[in-house]
């Protein structure tokens, strides 16, 4: 009963022993090591964070939800992620606590106890028989020592001297710096990093929001207050406007984060190489702040972040501000209907009721510049001027997407405006050439499309059509009119290709050739006929034919109205004015981790050289008088670096050798 | 003063480092401060602290660089030498690297690296034909070979930093931006790496292993060139406009040119301790020692390591200031720590469990593979912040 307690301590002893051995075991550490690398592998050929619908569409449902469980979507922040960084702390940690005193011993000791048997027996060790006095023996020692770059501490002995060098040190600090560096980051690292966010989360405090709201409408559940301590968001801020809040994206939706002070950008700047890709871009900030005295302005740029109050602002990126846009909407069908003009703002979704029908217009962007590759030799690009991104969405909610150019470009010799369309972002664009006519505008394209899709003008004109060269009845061409003006509808409807179609549905192959010739001639002269009517309203002289320049106008909208169906909108936009607001990407950050973590790394960096690149190594001379004069025992050791040290070795026996001849 | 004495004395003066130096080493120091000097004068405007505080460093480490290896002196000098000449025959502009003689078959940036390219692959050829052949002649021809390719290289780098700012001084840059560059960077290094290993360990037999990777990188880099255009100059997007740029990425290449010599010296310790196994004679036992092998195989790892944890460190400092956080996850990132993990457990292996021998050769040859990955594969197969050289 009596030695119970020893017992239990002795057990509790051992227990904590065996837990330090485990902890701080080579095998511990490695198979972390592995672990870290396995999961960091997972987090790089998966791509983190992104929305979780995509993460359905790649891997369908089942897969979708396995690896949502084990967190594999966000890896860095899964508990099992952090339980491995947990436990390389807690394994090097015991490795620092087991080593280091040994290690820190080691580099203060010169191991002046060591016998004549022990450097005996190290390979490195040779010895002399000498006819010089101890004194001078000690003098050589100590000076080639202290010239090899080894500290020496002298004992004299039962009838022996023995001076034990050392040199290298550092290396054993070295070690302990490492571990220690290691410990730190980790540490840092985690209070850097989402560790505490997904504590809160877990217990409650938060959940994420997922809704697209403006940041006063976010409930108090996925605020963060000021308090938070360490964090990374990011806030689109327009020009002359400002912020007290960023935004944190998290798991599928984002957070909101309060800041104690708000940032206003006054100015965006960007500049561009002459190739058109951004050289720089930089905000002129305010910091508003009521413990200031006065606001504080800085400007800040990629490479070059403002710290304020422990806060971080950094330049990320850029967008739009939500330019103010005015539009002219131009109906591509139906005749006689007049364009509307629009007011719109990049960003904002616009309900829209126009010639008779219901849509919403997004708008999506807008850009300054479009810089592209020249074809023109002479000048290696060209500047295509402003543009504005948008979507058309119907009722039944599909929608199109549109990028149309301001200024004309030309093609050909001919200029026209420019508007690209798809119906999925993973579609390339495909382009509308509207010609711009010799007032440079559009509205000649429109009337003579207006023109085509006029029933009445139409019967009117193939009526002074004599197509076919021979007086039909007039029964009979009043019929032919009329098939005139249908395939003119045709055309209009679903271009030459829809007429050439046509004729391959209705009429028997051996006739097709000839069918398609008429038609396309008839065609041709319809449009003609309607063209230069429509010129002839506008006043121009068309008695004696037209010039090049309205020929080839006409030939362009001609093609242009062809592909109006492939186009897919019956509307199109001009762009006809627009006033830019850009708007600063900003990211904040506080991260007091890095208060411990750029220590670290320094430590890191020094522990590693030092253990690399000053390896301890000991040196003994071990001397004693005799009958026949001095006995001097020279051996080296060194933990490793085995090469080396004997080289090393070896040139300072020979030193010896030389200049103490036996 | 007695003979001791006095051989004492003699030992310690044969042995001092200052003592030892020439007169051309200090004739050396000088040139290369007053050329740190003139640069400094003459670029200052377009340095910031930083970049001066890099510079001054640059020319301080050159000097002791030259001290403690002779042959740097050469090769600098001749490397200054091309690259005036280069440099002084761009009068009217880049176009004249198309009408002139010089630049267009010597010292234009891509000239010179196409000397380089072809010297590299000639010294492996003729490495391996000393190394089967024994013939010493063939092995010096051989090292004469990666000198020059060396110089080539570090011509055609130093020129082509001339003609980015020749397109425009807004668009120049040093010359390590993007895959083109830092794979001429890479062959350098590691040739430089095996160079002074050759001289240190006595040995040429190695040359033809190492200079194999250095090879294969010519053939990436004539690929990408002809393929891609890559070795076209293009302005830095802005996040790479920073100091940071010329610190991070020459001490990453460090490392990896280390990496990659120590899985070369891997795979002929593997060669050797087969051939060792079998008892054979034959032409493997013109290797070096195993010992010798794995020595050098642990230093050049040690080397590598040591960088990579510099260029890792200084690359998370730039990351805080160009993307807001130093440490974001980002791919490059995370295969950088993934090739530093492995480094290191390879340390571990052999320090504290005393592994050696084939296991650790055929580890450090793994090593080459996870590093290529995080070099090469990453820009290839993964996206992420980091901006240059998308494959
Ligand atoms: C990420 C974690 C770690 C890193 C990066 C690291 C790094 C290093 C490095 C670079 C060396 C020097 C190798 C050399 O001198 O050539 C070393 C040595 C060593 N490490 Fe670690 N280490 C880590 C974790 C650990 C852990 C957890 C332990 C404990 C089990 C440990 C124990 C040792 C020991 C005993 C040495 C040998 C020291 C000597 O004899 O000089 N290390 N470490």
């Amino acid at each position: 009963m009596t030695n119970q307690p020893t017992t239990s301590i002795a057990r509790g002893a051992k227990t904590s022993a065996l837990l330090v051995r485990f902890l701080g075991s080579m095998n511990l550490a490695i198979t972390l090591l592995v672990a870290l690398s396995i999961a960091a592998i997972i987090g790089t050929v998966l791509q983190q964070n992104q929305p979780y619908t995509d993460y359905v569409i790649k891997f369908g449902p089942f897969w979708f939800e396995l690896f949502q469980q084990l967190g594999l979507y966000d890896v860095y922040s899964s508990g099992w992620f952090l339980f491995i960084l947990f436990f390389l702390v807690v394994s090097t940690s015991t490795c620092i606590y087991r080593n280091a005193p040994n290690m820190l011993r080691e580099m203060r000791e010169y191991r002046e106890n060591s016998t004549l048997e022990t450097l005996k027996n190290y390979p490195n060790t040779y010895s002399w028989s000498l006819n010089s006095t101890h004194v001078e023996v000690l003098d050589v020692t100590q000076k080639l020592f202290q010239h090899n770059g080894y500290s020496a501490r002298i004992k004299e002995g039962d009838g022996h001297t023995l001076v034990s060098g050392m040199k290298g040190a550092g290396s054993r600090l070295g070690y302990v710096l490492t571990h220690l560096a290691i410990v730190l980051v980790c540490i840092g690292g985690l209070i850097d990093g989402n560790a505490i966010l997904k504590a809160r989360e877990l217990l409650g405090q938060i959940t994420t929001e997922t809704r697209n709201l403006p940041a006063d409408e976010v409930p108090g559940i996925s605020r963060l207050g000021v308090e938070n301590m360490s964090f990374r968001g990011s806030v689109s801020i327009p020009e002359s406007r400002e912020s007290d809040v960023l935004f944190i994206n998290y798991k599928d939706g984002y957070l909101v984060q309060e800041l104690p002070f708000s940032v206003e950008v006054k100015d965006f700047r960007i500049e561009h190489y002459l190739s058109g890709q951004p050289k720089s871009f930089e905000s002129d900030l305010v910091i508003h702040d009521d413990r200031l005295a006065e606001p504080l302005q800085q400007t800040i740029s990629v490479n070059y972040p403002l710290i304020y109050d422990g806060y971080s602002i950094y330049q990320a990126s850029f967008s739009d501000g939500g330019s103010e846009l005015e539009l002219l909407a131009w109906p591509l069908s139906g005749s006689g209907t007049a364009q509307k003009k629009l007011e719109t703002k990049v960003g904002d979704d616009l309900q829209l009721n126009l010639f008779n029908e219901s849509w919403v217009l997004e708008t999506s962007n807008f850009r300054l510049f479009n810089i592209n590759p020249s074809d023109d030799p002479s000048k290696k690009f060209k500047n295509a001027g402003p543009s504005v991104q948008f979507k058309m969405r119907d009722k039944t909610g599909e929608a199109k997407e549109f990028l149309n150019y301001m200024v004309p470009v030309e093609r050909e010799g001919q200029l026209y405006y420019l508007s690209g369309v798809r119906s999925s972002p993973a579609e390339e664009f495909k382009y509308l050439y509207v010609p711009v006519d010799d007032a440079g505008g559009i509205d000649r394209f429109m009337n003579y499309l207006h023109a085509l899709n006029d029933k009445t003008l139409l019967m009117d004109l193939a009526a002074k059509q004599n197509v076919t060269g021979s007086s039909l009845p007039s029964q009979d061409s009043a019929k032919f009119n009329e098939a005139m003006v249908r395939l003119v509808g045709v055309f209009l409807k679903s271009g030459m290709n829809g007429v050439i179609e046509q004729v391959g549905k209705n009429v028997p192959t051996d006739k097709r050739e000839d069918v398609t010739k008429l038609y396309v001639r008839v065609i041709q002269q319809m449009l003609g006929a309607v063209y230069l009517d429509v010129l002839a309203k506008e006043g121009v002289d068309v008695s004696l034919g037209v010039d090049e320049k309205k020929a080839a106008f006409f030939d362009a909208a001609s093609a242009a109205i062809s592909s109006i169906d492939r186009y897919g909108s019956p509307v199109y936009f001009q762009l006809t004015s627009f006033v830019h607001h850009q708007a600063s990407g900003l990211q904040i950050a506080k991260a007091p981790g890095k208060n411990l973590v750029y220590p670290g790394c320094a430590m890191l960096i020094l522990g590693v050289f030092l253990m690399f690149y000053a390896p301890q190594k000991r040196m003994w001379a071990w001397f004693e008088t005799t009958e026949d004069g001095i006995k001097l025992l020279l051996s080296g050791h060194a933990v490793r670096d085995n090469m080396d040290f004997s080289a090393e070795y070896q040139q300072l026996q020979a030193q010896f050798g030389r200049i103490l001849s036996p | 003063m007695n003979s001791t004495q006095t051989a004492l004395q003699f030992e310690i003066d044969k042995q001092s480092f200052w003592k030892g130096l020439t007169p051309f080493d200090w004739v050396w120091s000088i040139v290369v401060m007053l050329g740190t000097a003139y640069a400094y004068v003459m670029y200052q405007d377009l340095m910031d602290v930083y970049e001066k505080g890099i510079l001054v460093s640059t020319g301080v480490g050159l000097v002791f660089l030259g001290w403690s290896w002779k042959a740097m002196r050469g090769l600098s000098i001749a490397v200054f030498l091309l690259s005036i000449l280069g440099i002084s025959r761009y009068v009217n502009g880049l176009s004249d690297a198309d009408t002139d003689f010089f630049l267009r078959f010597l010292v234009s940036g891509q000239s010179a690296v196409m000397w380089m390219s072809a010297l590299y692959v000639l010294a492996t050829v003729t490495y391996f034909i000393a190394f089967f052949g024994r013939s010493d002649f063939a092995g010096k021809v051989a090292s004469a070979m990666t000198w020059s390719a060396t110089t080539m290289g570090l011509v055609g780098l130093m020129v082509r930093w001339r003609e980015s700012y020749l397109i425009g001084i807004d668009v120049g840059h040093i010359p390590v931006s993007n895959l083109y560059e830092v794979f001429i960077l890479f062959s350098i290094i590691t040739a430089l790496l095996y160079l002074f290993y050759e001289r240190r360990y006595q040995t040429r037999a190695l040359g033809g292993f190492v200079l194999l990777i250095i090879s294969a990188a010519v053939a990436f880099l004539l690929w990408y060139m002809f393929d891609r255009q890559a070795d076209e100059i293009q302005p830095l997007v802005p996040a790479l406009k920073s100091y940071w740029m010329k610190i991070h990425v020459p001490a990453n290449f460090v490392g990896y040119g280390a990496f990659a010599l120590a899985a070369m010296v891997g795979t002929a310790f593997l060669v050797r301790a087969t051939a060792d196994e079998r008892g054979s004679n034959g032409i493997a036992t013109a290797l070096p020692d195993l010992d010798v092998l794995d020595d050098l195989m642990y230093k050049s790892i040690a080397l590598g390591f040591a960088f990579f944890t510099l260029a890792t460190i200084l690359g998370a400092l730039w990351a805080a200031e160009a993307w807001g956080g130093y440490w974001s996850w980002d791919p490059k990132e995370t295969w950088a720590l993934i090739v530093w993990l492995n480094y290191a457990a390879w340390l571990h292996m052999r320090l504290t469990k005393g592994w050696r021998g084939k296991p650790m050769a055929a580890w450090a040859i793994i090593g080459l593979f996870v590093t290529l990955f995080a070099f090469l594969g990453v820009n290839m197969f993964l996206s992420g912040l980091h901006s240059y050289g998308e494959l």
